[in-house]
């Protein structure tokens, strides 16, 4: 016998972690989606306990405020480095004005979190972007140094080189090969 | 970067090389996990075994006896389990050619050995971290190369 589901996974979700709180007694609030709060004082160990048995349905706790701030960041620079349009001028500008913090903090708790910085970060963002596009073999590296926002195509390739300690020439011959090494593996 | 270990496997048939690598690990201040095998026969062996932590990153030395690097990459590439694990090469060797030749065979680092260990400490915690980004933050690893 064959059977077809229909599930909403928010209400699977909801009694998912019903169910985990309940079982480790904690009274909590359902704040709304992935946000919950929980009103009793967690020890390490029922925190732990409680991580093993989200993690059994792929579900983490992403625990501290400071993370969720580092998420935010770290989607506001994807999103900025993967936009359609030209970069903005100032990285600091866009990142205050996106979260409303000072720049100072988030760039310390970034760093606490990560133990990289967050221009470090974006410069790493900005090389997968260059990567991708290089990849796809549409582009030649004056688009792709002009959509980065590079002043020139020197400066994106030295940038580039020095990221990911390879030149984009590089970085395309090598990805050309592998993928005729797979598919001639594949036959 | 979390509060459980990074685990890491380092293959290298030389003595020096071993320690040299698991001091400049306890020295950075990322939390770490060493495990340390001789050479490339020992390697996929440690790696056949059931239920053993694997690695998130695994450096390999390219000239050992009985098996070496680019063996090793190459097997360990055939292996569905094994395959998505990140791989740094590290050679004495500089030369481009034998740099690409590794990427295209599936490398993801190419660490050229350096002589002093600040250096070494330097280039380890720099790989780490980027690891760590390619682990964590969703990006292609099909476009994880990195040289130092």
């Amino acid at each position: 016998m064959k059977l077809y589901l229909k599930f909403d996974s928010n209400i699977a979700f909801k009694k998912i972690i019903q169910e985990q709180l309940d079982k480790l007694r904690l009274n909590y609030d359902y704040l709304g989606f992935a946000e919950i709060e929980i009103d009793d004082a967690v020890s390490g160990s029922e925190m732990k306990e409680l991580d093993t048995c989200l993690n059994l349905y792929g579900i983490q706790i992403v625990e501290t405020q400071k993370s969720v701030l580092v998420q935010k960041i770290k989607d506001a620079i994807i999103e900025m480095v993967y936009s359609e349009d030209k970069l903005p001028i100032s990285n600091s500008a866009y990142l205050t004005d996106k979260l409303k913090q000072r720049y100072g903090y988030l760039s310390s708790v970034f760093t606490e979190i990560t133990y990289t910085s967050i221009e470090n970060f974006i410069l790493l963002q900005k090389a997968e972007r260059a990567k991708q596009l290089i990849s796809t073999n549409e582009f030649t590296f004056t688009e792709i140094a002009y959509t980065l926002n590079y002043s020139s195509v020197a400066h994106f390739s030295n940038q580039f080189k020095g990221i990911t300690g390879i030149t984009p020439s590089a970085f395309q011959r090598i990805i050309k090969k592998r993928r005729e090494n797979s598919i001639n593996l594949k036959e | 970067m979390p509060k459980n270990p990074i685990h890491i496997l380092l293959a290298d048939d030389d003595e020096d090389d071993r320690l040299f690598f698991k001091e400049a690990f306890q020295e950075i201040k990322i939390n770490t996990s060493v495990k340390m095998v001789n050479d490339g026969v020992e390697l996929m062996n440690h790696l056949a075994q059931d239920n053993i932590q694997l690695p998130h990153i695994l450096f390999l030395d390219l000239n050992m006896p009985r098996k070496n690097g680019i063996d090793c990459l190459l097997e360990i590439k055939q292996l569905a389990h094994l395959k998505d694990i990140a791989i740094a090469i590290y050679s004495t060797s500089s030369s481009e050619k034998d740099i690409e030749a590794t990427f295209i065979q599936g490398a993801n680092v190419y660490i050229k050995k350096p002589s002093d260990f600040n250096t070494l400490k330097k280039i380890l915690e720099q790989v780490i971290t980027v690891n760590w980004q390619y682990q964590t933050s969703g990006l292609n690893r099909d476009n994880y190369l990195l040289s130092l």
